[in-house]
């Protein structure tokens, strides 16, 4: 155990934590310079696009020090966004130290802090490593500088690197090994191990990773989740090199994975501590928590005649993403779908990218909502996370809606714009922090639905990418709500519906309306675009109807061309839905998600 | 229309010279006509190709380009050979498309004699200074002369090609145009919007702002205004830019496009269709020329249409004309129940002895509605 070391490399996106990690790869020798591709970590297209690594990956790396010793270094791979924050503390509470990678030429950012506080949470050995020192913007100076008053953090001790040149790499293994204490725990003591990420493979199931503290799993093992007393029997352990490597036993202080028949990613959760049968360790590690979805949306095929290849689709997706629930839905004017819920909205937006991408799927997905519980006269509780299901208005006694709260970390100088966009969003309850010299932390007590709305977006637009953020489910507080339907010529369309706090309805309604007047294109018919709740309309737009489209003539050749132009636009209709005979592109739904200012 | 249509095929013969080319015509033709012998030659060659295949044709139709730039000599030649080797139904529709300025008494006679019972005749405009913006050979003396002409030669069947929303023309001078044509009683009147068709000058005239097109708004006008007026004079609105004095009237050689019957087209970049199969010939006449002298067919591309084809260009088409579709054919598109009434409401459409048809406002935008059903 005094030979394994195990961290994880944090940074703000674009820092060049993915080449470093390459880098590390290649120096440890798992694979020659033919073989090196870069960014070997990132290993899924919207990550890499989007340059954020949604599900980690951990790899061993072996390394041998000037002394001649062997050592064996876990890397794990960290998520980079809020709505998986829970994962990346997971990944975080299976180490005992991190890289905290600095841009030399950037410096210290948003992230880049928020990552910070979150190692700071967990105790760990932070090594800074300042990156890109081969860049011709590279100011070290300065970087140290921001380490030691924005950070707090001896610059001293931080290492120059260019992961991308190669040079400093030697001296990262160096700190690695010398500054991150090696893991404590036993094989005496009875086995706990933590999960803190699991994948699906088609061939083997369920592959775990988990980070062993106590104890040690060898094949043939009875093992118990601590969550849910559910056992199954191991099949093969090992370590993440860049393909699995078995192993007789993974033992205390170690990282690695483990199959154990276990049919979908679902049936085990990211957080939950692993114990023998036999030998059960009494206590469930801290920090687990069940994933739940906060945000929800109703996903239909564009052509009906999908739904059950979507069904399809989604059944196999959901076996790598645990964090995705779903259940049959229907709409009048969609048809037959199904109700999702997510972590947050970056989580369905990525599970809508990939069933696109990966599945082939063109879906819609309906407004966003997060679940609002009501108390009926009748003295019926009811919860409601689908707009189509909200109570007759005349029956509520009483509404609730859920409020998180929200931490901001910002250089100070924005924290005027901040204080006032959550205001504007009902926020209540602040308190400030002063963590560090320059910056300031702000909670407020804030509706999840507001959050969900387009908040990070303009938060980030705000603060030009300085805020990070984070949120935590507080309680369900009474709130006036309305539902608000939209009306394309005077038909409801149900996936536009949405329910809003009084106040915030008109305004809403109105924006709505003007983004279907801009995505919807121009059809031979006047289109009315209509905001309402109950009978009273409360928003309108209008979309003129092009008055003349008619091509002169039409003779034997042009049969062919103008054919093959309708075949090409019955092809784009797969990303349009008819409302009655109206065409309303996909894009139409997404872009009611985001304010007009963003 | 719909039923009296044989359903034996039409012959198109596609003359692709012109002496100059019109600035705003995307049409394929050439301005050399020392090509004209090679051109007569390789058609009778294509002639040979098919003489096996039709036994008789119930329309004939030379169209361009300008067909009546060849000489008399060639016309004799290629319409004598025609009928060497095809035969006709009797009382076939025969058009000729001609430019005014080619027409001559001794000329009209000539094409009467060769069998010819239908002129189409390119007048654009009556209007001397749009007549000059579309760079036309013709005056519009020469215009009224041809007309004139054409009558005294016996033809009963005259169609008048004029054009609207064209840079410069009001409403009134349209109007005008109209009402001139009219004038002279044609059996037919075909009106065309300008268009501008990319690569053509006049596209890069709009491009560079030289010259401006009318707005959406005044080509939806000029489409309703065009429709009323003819309608009160008696003609039958009966394809989106074509007008009929009578039933007998509408064109039997453009019908056929219009409903998938047969035809068969020779010459550079004709098309033909048989059997639900359609082909064409390469575009340019020197390609057309080279391609007899290799001692391979003209046939550029071919393509047999599905069952989902024919019906998704029967659905256009069908909706270019004020016959329509029948219901039944109709209702098997997708979202009719839907979308239908809407149409109906939006007074696109109506529903008129168990057909679907457009309404004049219905046939402004006939290209977008079978969108609706895809
Ligand atoms: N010049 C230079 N560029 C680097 C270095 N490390 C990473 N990069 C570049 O910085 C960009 C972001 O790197 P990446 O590893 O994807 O960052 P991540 O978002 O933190 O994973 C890429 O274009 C890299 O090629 C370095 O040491 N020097
Ligand atoms: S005469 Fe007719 S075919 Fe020839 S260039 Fe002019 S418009 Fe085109």
């Amino acid at each position: 155990m005094e030979h394994i070391r195990n961290f994880s490399i944090i940074a703000h996106i674009d820092h060049g934590k993915s080449t470093l990690a390459d880098r590390l790869i290649q120096h440890a020798g798992l694979i020659n310079k033919r073989e090196f591709r870069d960014q070997i970590l990132d290993s899924m297209d919207i990550e890499r696009e989007r340059g954020i690594t949604i599900k980690s990956q951990t790899v061993t790396l072996p390394y041998k020090n000037d002394r001649g010793e062997d050592f064996e270094l876990n890397l794990i791979d960290t998520p980079g966004h809020v709505d998986f924050s829970y994962e990346v503390s997971r990944a975080l509470a299976s180490c005992e130290g991190v890289l905290l990678l600095i841009d030399a030429a950037q410096g210290v950012e948003a992230q880049t802090m928020a990552n910070l506080y979150a190692a700071m949470e967990h105790d760990l050995e932070i090594i800074p490593v300042i990156n890109k020192i081969d860049l011709p913007a590279a100011d070290i100076e300065r970087v140290r500088e921001e380490i030691e008053i924005e950070l707090g953090l001896d610059s001293d001790a931080a290492i120059l690197c260019s992961a991308k040149a190669g040079t400093g790499i030697e001296e990262v293994f160096k700190a690695i090994t010398e500054r991150i204490p090696p893991p404590k725990g036993t094989t005496k003591k009875p086995l706990s191990a933590l999960i803190f990420d699991a994948q699906y493979d088609s061939f083997r199931g369920t592959i775990i990773s988990c980070r062993v503290f106590d104890g040690s799993i060898r094949n043939g093992d009875t093992i118990r989740f601590v969550s849910n007393s559910a056992t199954h029997r191991v099949e093969e352990v090992g370590v993440f090199r860049l393909k699995l490597e078995r192993r007789k036993e993974l033992s205390a202080g170690e990282v690695g994975y483990l199959i154990a028949g276990i049919k979908t990613v679902s049936d085990t959760s990211v957080g939950d501590t692993i114990t023998l049968e036999s030998n059960p360790s009494a206590v469930l590690l801290p920090g687990f928590k069940e994933p739940k979805p906060m945000v929800f949306s109703s996903v239909y095929p564009i052509a009906a005649d999908d739904y059950l290849s979507l069904a399809e689709s989604l059944d196999k997706y959901k076996l790598n993403d645990a964090a995705l629930v779903y259940q049959k839905d229907s709409s009048a004017a969609l048809g037959q779908g199904f109700r999702c819920g997510f972590l947050g909205l970056l989580h369905l937006e990525i599970v809508q990218e990939r069933l696109e991408r990966e599945f082939g799927q063109f879906i819609l997905m309906t407004a966003p909502s997060v679940k609002y519980k009501f108390l009926l006269k009748s003295g019926e509780k009811v919860t409601v996370d689908n707009p189509h299901y909200y109570p007759d208005p005349g029956e509520i006694e009483k509404s609730e809606e859920p409020f998180v709260r929200i931490a901001i970390i910002i250089p100070e100088r924005y924290m005027g714009a901040v204080m006032q966009l959550c205001m504007e969003r009902r926020g209540v309850n602040s308190k400030f922090n002063y963590p560090t010299h320059g910056r300031i932390e702000i909670n407020f007590d804030l509706p999840l639905a507001e959050v969900i709305y387009d908040f990070y977006d303009r938060l980030k637009t705000i603060t030009q990418g300085y805020g990070s953020f984070d949120y935590e489910f507080l309680d369900y507080r009474e709130s006036s709500l309305v539902k608000v339907d939209m009306l394309v010529n005077h038909e409801k369309v149900d996936a536009l519906s949405l329910i809003v706090h009084q106040n915030n309805s008109r305004k809403r309604a109105l924006n709505i309306c003007e983004r279907l007047k801009e995505e919807i294109p121009r059809q031979m018919f006047k289109i009315i675009i209509q905001g309402a709740i109950g009978g009273n309309i409360i928003a309108r737009s209008t979309i003129n109807p092009y008055r003349k489209d008619v091509t002169a003539k039409c003779y034997g050749g042009d049969i062919t061309r103008k054919r093959k132009l309708l075949e090409k636009q019955r092809k784009g209709k797969s990303r349009m839905k008819m409302v009655g005979a109206v065409e309303i592109p996909q894009k139409a739904f997404i872009s009611i998600l985001k304010t007009d200012d963003s | 229309m719909a039923a009296e249509i044989k359903l034996k095929p039409g012959l198109y013969i596609h003359i692709p010279f012109c002496i100059k080319k019109c600035p705003y015509c995307d049409f394929y033709s050439t301005a050399d006509s020392r090509l004209i012998p090679a051109w007569l030659d390789a058609v009778k060659r294509e002639i040979l190709l098919y003489r096996e295949y039709s036994s008789s044709f119930s329309t004939l139709y030379f169209g361009g380009g300008t067909p009546t730039v060849i000489n008399e000599h060639a016309m004799r030649e290629l319409v004598g050979f025609l009928h060497e080797n095809f035969t006709f139904l009797p009382g076939a529709e025969k058009t000729i498309e001609a430019n005014p300025n080619d027409l001559s008494r001794e000329n009209l006679k000539m094409l009467r004699d060769l069998g010819f019972n239908r002129i189409s005749l390119g007048v654009q405009s009556f209007d001397r200074e749009l007549l000059e913006f579309l760079e036309r050979r013709h005056t519009v003396y020469e215009a009224e002369q041809a007309i004139e002409l054409i009558r005294e030669a016996g033809f009963s069947n005259l169609n008048i090609d004029i054009m609207y929303a064209i840079p410069g023309q009001t409403r009134d001078k349209w109007i005008s145009t109209l009402s001139r044509a009219v004038s002279f009683k044609p059996e037919h009147v075909s009106c065309y919007q300008l268009t501008l068709k990319e690569g053509t000058p006049f596209w890069n005239l709009r491009k560079n702002s030289t010259i401006c097109m009318p707005e959406e708004t005044d080509e939806e006008a000029f489409f309703l205004e065009t429709a009323k007026f003819l309608k009160h004079r008696g003609y039958l609105h009966y394809e989106v830019s074509n007008f009929a004095r009578d039933m007998k009237y509408v064109s039997v050689h453009n019908s056929l496009y219009w409903k998938h019957h047969p035809y068969l087209g020779l010459g550079p970049a004709a098309h033909s269709f048989f059997n639900n199969t359609r082909w064409w010939n390469c575009k340019s006449v020197k390609q057309y020329l080279k391609s007899f002298e290799d001692g391979n067919t003209p046939v550029e591309g071919r393509e047999e249409l599905t069952d989902d084809q024919l019906r998704l260009e029967s659905l256009f088409l069908n909706f270019r004309t004020t016959g329509g579709m029948d219901i039944e054919s109709f209702q098997t598109f997708k979202r009719v129940g839907t979308v239908l009434p809407i149409l109906e409401k939006s007074n696109l459409v109506k529903i008129k002895d168990g057909r679907v048809v457009p309404t004049t406002k219905g046939l402004l935008v006939a290209d977008s509605i079978p969108c609706l059903f895809l």
